[in-house]
């Protein structure tokens, strides 16, 4: 499966397009990671824990937008775009969202 | 004798957001500022295709991505330079870190699989600050750099 978030894949030509397939997942922060990245928050800079959360929840959105891409039968899905959302106190939307195609 | 408790925590909190938050800046804008210089020659675009007289092996999905978090004494010197409005120094620089750990992230993944260049690069930032028992919310922001990376045809 090839990714990209260009509007072709390189080298090689679109012979179909399958429309759009996307995957999100919905990830609260751990309770004790959160204590101490309220402890953090005095003396700032990065958040690890919440990075690396953000992290698995993208790869996860991505797993789940291939998983879509394949189930329609396509083997490149181009002009992907991620999105997060804060949706409520301490949880957040990951989403990936592109066009599944066929190239050869 | 309350209020007096109340007073040095603030004080306290404020004294070392101002130290260890500085410090912290200081810090990692020199980080930032080596490990750019060390990544200048991966070249980052916005535009939509590649040149199309240029030929690439293969492009690979990379993205960067960061949360960083104000510091007290930050949030306390926006809040009061928000009375009378202007310029948020204490955010701008803020910011400023996070988009370029993002970039600087992307372009690292880049480097694992040896591409040169990265196209269609999107960024993005969202706010992820939180009300915890309706308490004023502590400013903290996720911000993402991802694009094409592109190994050139010829490359191993």
């Amino acid at each position: 499966m090839e990714l990209t978030t260009l509007e072709t894949v390189p080298g090689k030509t679109i012979t179909r397009h399958l429309g759009l397939v996307q995957g999100s997942t919905v990830r609260s922060k751990h309770a004790g990671k959160d204590f101490l990245a309220g402890l953090k928050n005095f003396v700032g800079g990065e958040l690890k824990s919440y990075t690396a959360l953000l992290n698995e929840s993208r790869n996860e959105a991505i797993e789940r937008m291939v998983a879509q891409a394949k189930a329609v039968g396509a083997n490149a899905i181009v002009n992907i775009r991620f999105s997060t959302s804060n949706i409520a106190a301490g949880a957040a939307e990951v989403m990936a969202y592109g066009t599944a195609v066929v190239v050869g | 004798m309350e209020a007096i408790v109340q007073i040095g925590f603030f004080v306290v909190l404020l004294a070392i957001g101002w130290f260890a938050g500085r410090a912290n800046e200081k810090r990692h804008f020199r980080e930032l500022a080596e490990v750019e210089a060390s990544l200048r020659d991966i070249l980052v675009f916005n535009e939509r295709r590649p040149p199309p007289e240029r030929e690439f092996r293969s492009g690979t999905l990379v993205v960067g991505s960061v949360v960083i978090a104000e510091d007290y004494f930050k949030r306390i010197a926006a809040g009061l330079r928000s009375l009378v409005g202007g310029r948020l120094t204490a955010y701008e620089s803020l910011l400023d870190r996070g988009r370029r750990e993002a970039i600087v992230r992307m372009k690292q993944e880049a480097r694992r699989v040896g591409a040169t260049m990265i196209f269609n690069v999107r960024l993005e930032t969202s706010s992820l600050s939180e009300d915890r028992s309706g308490r004023a919310p502590m400013f903290s922001a996720e911000f993402i750099a991802y694009g094409t990376a592109l190994v050139p045809a010829g490359r191993p």
